[in-house]
């Protein structure tokens, strides 16, 4: 795997003089190399994780379940891109199993999840079905455990 | 005012105290402190493994078991030191579950020594060969490692630090504080000494899986070493389980029972509960042992990069999670660079003269620690390297 890709995907927060000195290039060669990733369609980008009960983040997330009718010269991808294109939108995946779409969203409140279930998808021909789920809780979130508390409290600071 | 000094025998009375221990002191009261002075595993126990001992509670094995390791542990020992290090151990009579390494080296020097006997070991080492030796009245022996050996044991040297009355051999490769490691060639010759002077080897190879470069050898894999040797082996470091506290001997029959009589009297057993954890590690620990690994490799290559490029000259260690740079080209002694270090950086590292006086001039720089730290740790001694150097 490309070695600036590697180390920020362990999810230490480096900047790039940082992953620089690490990997023993300068600041430009890592700019380079992640123009290069972004160029190539590998990095997409990237945000902060935020523990989810903090409260700018305390907004309501759903998953929704969606069945579809593909159709026409789209098929799925056509489908799929569409319902992507919302911004309510995190994320949305075509998966196997008793539904085609699995997709993400946030919304300031309940109602506007609704909102957008019965407003917006039901209204998409091809939508056959959909099932909402609300999150209630986060306890593990990218990779992150929510509430860890001092794991490592006890560990001495220098020890034989 | 206390006087219950007069009570402490005269050799514990006289015994040093850990080095280490004063700078923990200083350091555990300082904030925003950076340190490279923790020698253990920056990563959490896999959760595989605290899961298996979170089953034994739940199960409510919570007894005592055989004071030798329960059979399953035992079993799963023999099997991994034969398919990893080489040698076949009964698990009947032949491994011994203890409580770390720290135990196993503690009973086995109380099994095999007389007073005014000498146990030889090479320097730096960790902290605590000599004062076990000195608690046994016996007298060690150190003999001194060099950084341009990598500190790797010279066969020479280990013949001129001999005396008779020697009866002990101690090895630590991957050693704390140094990562020096010792190849085949070394070990056959130091293998052929021990035979001719008929000494007891005793094999501390905690940091084995952590070998970079290159294959770990044990010596009692070589011809003739396996019935004169002591191989100490644990579960702390290779599978992050220090706070565990197990770890296991295996060696020939006679000293094994010596071990197990200190043993059974003194400790009775290992927790039931780390012995649990340490069957699922042998069994399915490879994948995340070999990770971590890996991440290691890669914090040394930085770490020693960077060490070199500040104009602190150390050698790449071969395996074990430290650096240990020669810190001598500022003028200053060991003691007194790692304290400026923390006093005006904040960065603890530890002082080579705590693993013996064949530290000085060193510095041990623990690696298990995160790149941001690492980072951030070799940011600071650059600005203090400056300090130093303007002088």
């Amino acid at each position: 795997m490309n070695s600036v890709l590697k180390l920020i995907l362990e999810g230490e927060s480096l900047d790039t003089a940082q992953i620089g000195k690490i990997l023993g290039m300068g600041p430009d060669a890592v700019e380079r190399e992640l123009a290069d990733l972004r160029r190539q369609g590998i990095l997409l980008g990237w945000r902060p994780i935020i523990n989810p009960s903090y409260e700018a983040e305390r907004r309501v997330r759903a998953v929704i379940e969606i069945k579809i009718r593909p159709e026409g010269l789209g098929g799925f991808d056509g489908l799929a891109e569409r319902i992507s294109a919302f911004e309510q939108v995190e994320s949305c995946y075509l998966m196997s199993g008793g539904y085609d779409l699995l997709v993400v969203v946030t919304a300031d409140n309940l109602y506007k999840v609704a909102g957008f279930v019965h407003e917006r998808l039901a209204r998409i021909d091809g939508v056959q079905g959909t099932s909402t789920h609300f999150f209630l809780r986060a306890y593990k979130k990218d990779g992150f455990i929510v509430n860890d508390e001092g794991l490592r409290r006890d560990q001495p600071s220098v020890s034989p | 005012m206390d006087d219950s000094g007069r009570f402490v025998a005269r050799h514990v009375a006289t015994l040093p105290k850990s080095g280490i221990r004063d700078f923990f002191a200083i350091v555990s009261k300082m904030k925003d402190a950076v340190s490279l002075g923790i020698g253990e595993p920056d990563f959490v126990t896999p959760y595989h493994i605290r899961e298996a001992a979170i089953s034994c509670l739940e199960k409510g094995r919570t007894s005592y078991t055989d004071n030798r390791g329960t059979q399953q542990l035992r079993d799963e020992i023999s099997r991994y030191v034969a398919q990893y290090y080489g040698p076949e151990y009964n698990p009947e009579n032949e491994i011994l579950v203890t409580i770390g390494v720290s135990e196993a080296l503690d009973i086995l020097l109380r099994a095999v020594l007389n007073p005014g006997d000498k146990v030889l070991y090479h320097e730096p080492c960790y902290v605590s060969y000599a004062p076990s030796v000195t608690l046994c009245h016996a007298v060690p022996l150190p003999i001194r490692t060099l950084s341009s050996d990598q500190f790797a044991l010279d066969p020479a040297a280990l013949r001129a630090a001999w005396q008779p009355g020697a009866k002990v051999l101690v090895l630590n490769f991957p050693t704390n504080p140094t990562g020096g490691t010792a190849d085949r060639a070394k070990l056959q010759e130091i293998a052929k000494f021990a035979i001719e002077k008929d000494l007891l080897v005793v094999s501390d190879e905690i940091y084995s899986e952590l070998t970079f470069d290159g294959d770990h050898v044990s010596i009692a894999s070589l011809p003739g070493m396996r019935e004169r040797t002591v191989f100490l082996h644990g579960f702390s470091k290779a599978f992050a389980m220090t706070g565990f506290r197990i770890g296991y001997a295996c060696g020939p029959v006679a000293v094994i029972d010596g071990m197990l009589k200190v043993h059974q009297y003194g400790i009775m057993c290992a927790s039931i509960i780390s012995q649990e954890a340490a069957v699922e590690a042998l069994r399915n620990g490879r994948d995340s042992m070999l990770h971590m690994r890996d991440k290691y490799r890669e914090r040394r290559d930085f770490i020693v990069r960077r060490f070199n490029e500040l104009g602190l000259p150390c050698h790449l260690p071969r395996g074990a999670f430290y650096a240990f740079p020669q810190v001598s080209g500022t003028g200053l002694d060991s003691m007194t660079f790692a304290s400026k270090l923390l006093e005006q950086q904040k960065v603890a590292v530890v002082p080579g003269t705590a693993f013996g006086a064949a530290g000085a001039g060193f510095c041990r720089a623990s690696f298990s620690t995160s790149y941001e730290r690492i980072h951030e740790a070799c940011e600071r001694i650059g600005r203090f390297m400056d300090t130093v150097q303007k002088r």
